[in-house]
């Protein structure tokens, strides 16, 4: 048994110690807004908080998260109010939209540590996530429009 | 007039009216799972919910639900359609909800492609749009009649207001929810014709660039579910080891290992490889890593190499007194080229590459006696059923298809082979529903690959520099000859997706094209604009080539050959103006490509730089304009071309499939590279639609001329380099240089 806390919650997961955290916020919690799409840290997809870094969660084990505080897609924020989510609307971002949890998550952790990020500081922060419909042009203009609009 | 078509009179008929209204809420549509409906809150489907027909149920209060009859993997589809039935019945977009489309081909089969539900081919707005409008304009007509009698007036004195019926001269009107619950309906019922339909300067959402897709919140918070979201009471997860070359089968099967693995239920031998059930994902997986088989070493496949059979294919496509089947032919381009005072001749050629969507193949599946029903990112809900119905001993009509979101598509997810895997393993539990996972190896290894091709162009010119004739040889396998065997043969040997593309509206006097099949034994399959993705490379780089040989300008040029044509003659202008097409830039150069594909006219100009001493090309911004014939929903289509121009750039510069004795050598985002935002480059679209033109398709049109146009640029930065071989990879940018 494993006790971290997700989105504020306290838990205990009964799993493998060696199990991804990525198929325990999928399919042992139901957090499905976290995705898998490589299983090997190169897409970015699976992208959470781990004490408010940006991890990928398909190459965390369930015992590198104990005592550990997680935040996924769900829990950024409780009514999709965070201003990345209003600006990726705005900005209508989406696609296929199934990289967009971990993008949104990934540029979170920018805004809060860089509140007004170059250009040239997104594209070097975001690098590392993958969208294959191509919508890069409009996360950029999101994350300038919620690091604008706040 | 056109009558109203015979799909939707037998939906609206006196009978079927009775029957459905009241008894039938498609809210229930989806089976099992919840929350898959978009738009307004969902009103509860209850008993007198008004429901005129089989793609509209209007709620007492107001509430209209519309089905989605094409799948949503991003193209936006699940918001154009609904919008097109709205816009028609003058509903209040506020208050229109979503629904997917159940399995049910009769009712919601496009009927411009193949009758069936199979989304691909830009070909949903081409296929429905008369159909949908016919039916939004037809239901209002029956929210009319009814508010007539309530309001005790003649019906020539009403008129609507989004979500209403007015009466104008009394001021008095009728909420759609209200007309719903109280009207009788007039026996028989209204029909429609094209004359019903809305005049253009009364549309109230197409063309609006206020109007947002409406799968987009669910897409920003984690709640969108796709196909591998699916929860499902008492499931099972599976995954499946695949021989690692197509077509060979497990002759041996060591599973001591893996039996060992706590959680692990069941091993199930396959035709192609071993299927495993768990208690967890995880149990699935490890038991998979252990797992130790014996392959046959009989498939043919084990003598594909990639590399060495595109030789051949340039071989073959040079080899002129060779014939291929005759894809088009207008005038004897032979002849024509044969009396040329120059003739340019040209090999053009393209790697396989992966669809690679950013969500895995994927299938839920529960079989119960002789019914099956599926949870599945599917493009292709008819042909699921019937894959399904096979491997489960039933028939197509007991199988019940769910369709999710899909995390990407590009025409992967038109394939059945995660289908297959669900429901073979389910068929092992019955009674539990089992969901399938592929890890990211597995979906590459095992993809259907665009083909691998070469092209081969032989162009005429008289002395004044006029194409006399344009002959273009296409060497490719088939991806119809697998997946469409009575299209292809009733073709008589043609795969009409594999040449796609190949066929243009340049006015020459002279054009044949030729398909020469090959036939290697590897699945190939459609792929993000399929063949106009390489036919256009090797066209408009030739008229390039062309341009070059006569001295003039490309951007003239395209404007003498499409002299005729003043919608294609206006994006290549616009494009032209917005690129600022005359102005040199230092260390950069403009390169400009056309297309006419999927019904839209698309031009763009790439402006690129170039690193000699790596063989980097850096694409730094693209412009593009776009004529989609009715821009539909203009904030989107600019999606859609970013979509097209960023997925072009990577496929042109990176994407690349190797295949060696019949395995693929590329397996995940590590070895198969695709577009990075570092590498996207900025982009600039006008959509420039064209008054009383019909609907084009929009989510293909996009790719192809982006690859063209960097090639290009290429080429007039570097005073003729061409780049003729897909993908641009620096070691063949070298090769070219130095050639």
């Amino acid at each position: 048994m494993t006790a971290f806390t997700i989105n504020g919650r306290a838990i205990d997961v009964v799993a493998e110690p060696d199990t991804p955290l990525l198929w325990v916020i999928r399919e042992h919690l139901k957090l499905t807004g976290t995705k898998f799409a490589c299983g090997i840290a190169q897409c970015g997809a699976c992208t959470v908080h781990v004490d408010g870094e940006p991890t990928r969660s398909c190459q965390t084990f369930l015992q590198d998260v104990a005592g550990r505080d997680v935040i996924t897609i769900e829990g950024l924020s409780p009514d999709s109010s965070h201003p990345l989510q209003k600006a990726w609307i705005a900005e209508q971002v989406p696609q296929c939209g199934y990289c967009q949890s971990g993008q949104i998550m990934q540029a979170a952790a920018l805004l809060a540590a860089t509140p007004n990020p170059t250009r040239e500081r997104i594209i070097d922060h975001m690098d590392g996530n993958i969208c294959r419909c191509g919508t890069y042009v409009r996360i950029i203009s999101a994350i300038q429009r919620a690091a604008r609009e706040g | 007039m056109t009558p109203i078509q015979r799909p939707q009179s037998r939906a609206l008929s006196r009978r079927s009216f009775l029957v459905t209204t009241g008894s039938l809420g498609i809210a229930v549509a989806f089976g099992s799972l919840p929350d898959l409906t978009y738009g307004a809150t969902p009103a509860t489907a209850v008993a007198g919910d008004f429901r005129p027909n089989a793609w509209i149920t209007i709620a007492a209060d107001g509430t209209v639900s519309i089905i989605a009859p094409a799948v949503e993997m991003g193209q936006g589809i699940m918001t154009t359609l609904p919008l097109l039935v709205a816009e028609e019945l003058d509903a209040d977009w506020n208050r229109v909800r979503v629904v997917q489309a159940p399995s049910d081909a009769e009712t919601y089969g496009n009927p411009g492609f193949y009758g069936i539900q199979l989304t691909g081919g830009s070909e949903s707005t081409r296929g429905y749009n008369a159909l949908l409008r016919l039916t939004g304009a037809q239901t209002r007509l029956i929210l009319m009649a009814g508010a007539a009698s309530l309001l005790n007036v003649p019906v020539s004195e009403l008129d609507t207001a989004p979500g209403r019926v007015v009466h104008p001269s009394s001021g008095r009107g009728l909420d759609y929810g209200e007309i719903a619950a109280r009207a009788v309906l007039p026996d028989p019922l209204p029909q429609a014709t094209e004359a019903d339909l809305k005049p253009r300067d009364r549309w109230r959402y197409v063309g609006s660039r206020s109007i947002q897709r409406i799968d987009v919140p669910s897409k920003v918070n984690g709640t969108a579910v796709y196909g591998i979201d699916v929860q499902l009471p008492g499931m099972l997860y599976g995954a499946v080891l695949r021989a690692p070359v197509q077509d060979e089968r497990p002759d041996a099967i060591d599973d001591t290992e893996a039996r060992r693995v706590p959680g692990l239920t069941h091993i199930v031998p396959l035709p192609y490889g071993v299927g495993i059930i768990g208690e967890t994902v995880e149990a699935t997986k490890r038991a998979k890593d252990l797992l130790n088989v014996t392959w046959s070493t009989t498939s043919r496949v084990r003598n594909y190499t990639s590399r060495r059979l595109l030789d051949e294919y340039r071989a073959i496509g040079r080899d002129t007194g060779k014939k291929g089947v005759s894809a088009h032919a207008d005038g004897d381009a032979e002849a024509a080229i044969a009396d040329a005072a120059t003739v340019i001749e040209v090999d053009y050629m393209s790697d396989h590459v992966a669809h690679a969507t950013m969500e895995p193949m994927n299938a839920t599946a529960l079989v119960t006696g002789d019914r099956v029903e599926i949870w599945a990112p599917t493009q292709g809900p008819t042909s699921t059923q019937g894959f399904a119905a096979d491997v489960a001993g039933t028939t197509p009509d007991k199988v019940k298809v769910n369709t999710t979101l899909l995390g990407g598509g590009f025409g992967r997810k038109a394939e059945a082979d995660f289908i297959v895997d669900a429901v073979s393993l389910a068929k092992a539990v019955e009674g539990r529903p089992v969901k399938v996972i592929w890890s990211r190896e597995d979906d590459v290894r095992h993809d259907k690959f665009r083909p691998l091709e070469a092209q081969h162009v032989k162009v005429g010119l008289d002395a004044q520099g006029n194409i006399v004739g344009w002959r273009h040889r296409i060497v490719a396998d088939s991806i119809f000859a697998r997946t469409l065997p009575p299209v292809f043969e009733e073709a008589g040997g043609h795969d009409d997706v594999v040449t796609e593309g190949a066929k243009f509206n340049y006015a020459i006097p002279a054009h044949q094209i030729e398909y020469l099949r090959q036939d290697h034994g590897l699945a190939i399959g459609f792929w993000f604009a399929v063949g106009v993705g390489y036919t256009r490379f090797a066209i408009e780089c030739v008229v390039d080539e062309i341009a070059a040989a006569r001295g003039i300008d490309p951007v003239a040029l395209r404007l003498e050959l499409l002299k005729d044509q003043p919608r294609a003659r206006e994006v290549v202008e616009t494009v032209a103006r917005m690129a600022e097409w005359d102005r040199t830039r230092d260390g950069r150069g403009l390169g400009i490509a056309y297309s006419d594909a999927f019904g839209s006219h698309c031009a763009q100009v790439a402006e690129v730089s170039l690193n000699r001493e790596t063989g980097d090309i850096r694409v730094h911004k693209v412009w593009c304009a776009i004529d989609p014939g009715v821009a539909i929903q203009p904030l989107h289509i600019e999606a859609m071309m970013i979509a097209g121009i960023t997925g072009g750039t990577g496929h042109a510069l990176f994407e690349q499939i190797n295949v060696v004795d019949g395995e693929v050598q590329e397996s995940n985002f590590d070895t198969y590279r695709v577009i990075r935002m570092s590498e996207a480059p900025e982009i600039e679209v006008s959509v420039v639609p064209t008054p009383g033109s019909p609907f084009g398709g929009i989510g293909q049109a996009g790719l192809p001329p982006t690859g063209p146009a960097i090639a290009n640029a290429v080429a007039r930065l570097t005073g003729g380099v061409r780049l003729r071989h897909y993908p641009f990879l620096p070691d063949r940018v070298k090769a070219a240089l130095e050639s």
